[in-house]
């Protein structure tokens, strides 16, 4: 098959999706972080790396954390960074995505991180750069978030040490997350045996169950005996839509309580992709409490992003 | 080529070696992977205080740009000040002085030490960088082309071993 992410060694050329990606890759990008997370401890946070590549985030749709995120990660490497804030400049004057790009590969561009509002974007520009330039998806549509789905991965295995022996369960708005795609197929990959998926009918896509996982509607079955929670995002947007009710009956079924973690493992930990609403999908106690890492999950995306940058570049 | 010297003998000959010229304050950093196995041998043979600092050197390579990231990089851990410290770096064998630079590099990004010095069991030679090891097991002229190194067995026991490249 031929994968758009690899070259012809079968190395990482692109990172564009979890999907399909093979096993050993995932290895290495989540141990190569490790590495990462012992530099970003340090006095000077930086390796020379990509000193002298140019990584260019080009952003078509706002979206500060991810972009930060990025841009400390690349010049944590040494790189150059250039934001571009797309949905308010060329756009708008009509230019084309792939007349932006050339552009900017005149420019000597070496990386691109890609975030679009169109699922596939970032493949688009993936098949048109020349072939030392890489791209990597920060986010496309309702498709993918690699990055986000890897930080997730390496969150877990991080706390729970392997994967093999862990129930995981992805809460809230799975129809509109390429969050919790992205990680669904990297826990899979991994070797995950139960991944379950809980929300309300109207917010879990109907084909769901071909990615091998088990979908609750009722909360407190899908957490029984759970090593890992992980609570997604509710886009305010969403209400309007006549998905749900109201943001307060959301949370009585579907919000993370104390009384509803207790039914997960006691030593369960609660993740959170970010930015949370508090009393929505998560409630205050359980966000500041002991088993929350949603904290430590912003800090090792640095150095998640440091790994697929820096293995990227050198293939 | 003569056959390769034993290890474990040269191993003990380097300790030897380094222990009058060492002051109490020195730390050791070993290399991965061969240079860290070297250097818990002799971190112990020596009774140093400090704890020892492992390193790997895989995020200061000069040739990244032609190899990119292959290996998986080991945790560098220096448990110790760097700053105003005098360093002993631990390599298995000295060949173009390219990782000992790269090591250099990445100390610095740790603290200004007071000194560094360099220990190694072999030094085959063919120096692309004006370093030298204040301190050597032995030396061995090794044919470019061949790899040199340094393999720990089951039981913990070094050996050397040559490959082709």
């Amino acid at each position: 098959m031929n994968n758009p992410q690899l070259n012809h060694r079968g190395e990482l050329q692109h990172l564009l999706s979890i999907e399909g990606l093979p096993r050993d890759i995932l290895l290495q990008i989540l141990d190569i972080a490790e590495s990462f997370c012992g530099v970003t401890e340090r006095e000077v946070k930086k390796v020379p790396l990509l000193r002298g590549k140019s990584v260019f985030n080009l952003f078509f749709e706002p979206s500060t954390r991810t972009r930060t995120t990025f841009e400390i990660a690349a010049k944590r490497l040494s790189a150059d960074v250039i934001n571009l804030n797309i949905a308010a400049s060329s756009q708008t004057k009509g230019e084309s995505l792939l007349d932006t790009v050339a552009n900017l590969s005149a420019m000597q561009a070496d990386l691109f991180i890609v975030r679009h509002a169109q699922s596939g974007a970032p493949y688009l520009i993936a098949r048109h750069v020349k072939p030392h330039e890489h791209v990597i998806n920060a986010g496309d549509g309702r498709h993918a978030h690699p990055t986000k789905g890897l930080l997730d991965l390496y969150t877990i295995r991080h706390y729970k040490k392997e994967f093999t022996r862990l129930t995981v369960a992805v809460v809230g708005d799975i129809l509109h997350s390429r969050v919790a795609r992205s990680l669904i197929h990297g826990l899979t990959t991994l070797g995950a045996p139960e991944v379950r998926v809980i929300g309300p009918q109207t917010l879990i896509p109907a084909q769901v169950g071909a990615l091998g996982v088990r979908v609750f509607h009722d909360m407190r079955a899908g957490l029984a005996g759970c090593d890992v929670v992980v609570m997604l995002r509710l886009q305010s947007e969403r209400m309007r839509g006549a998905l749900l009710p109201s943001a307060q009956e959301f949370n009585k079924h579907y919000g993370l309580s104390s009384e509803k973690l207790s039914l997960a493992k006691p030593d369960a930990i609660v993740m959170h992709p970010g930015p949370i609403n508090r009393g929505v999908e998560i409630d205050s106690s359980v966000a500041d409490g002991p088993h929350s890492v949603i904290l430590p999950q912003v800090t090792f995306g640095i150095a998640v992003r440091m790994a697929v940058m820096s293995i990227i570049a050198g293939n | 080529m003569r056959p390769l010297p034993d290890a474990e003998a040269l191993c003990a000959e380097l300790a030897s070696r380094i222990r009058p010229r060492l002051n109490p304050g020195t730390a050791m950093i070993g290399l991965y992977t061969g240079g860290a196995w070297l250097a818990e041998r002799l971190h112990a043979l020596l009774a140093m205080p400090q704890p020892l600092g492992l390193m790997d050197i895989a995020f200061y390579r000069d040739d990244y740009h032609k190899r990119g990231l292959h290996h998986d990089p080991k945790r560098t851990r220096i448990p110790f000040e760097v700053e105003g410290r005098d360093l002993l770096l631990v390599d298995d064998v000295l060949y173009t002085g390219r990782t000992v630079r790269a090591a250099m590099n990445e100390v610095f990004d740790y603290g200004r030490p007071r000194s560094i010095a360099l220990a190694v069991l072999v030094d085959r030679g063919g120096r692309q960088l004006p370093i030298y090891a204040q301190h050597v097991g032995a030396e061995l002229g090794v044919p470019a082309g061949m790899r040199l190194r340094l393999k720990r067995g089951e039981g913990g026991s070094l050996g050397l071993e040559l490959e082709h490249e």
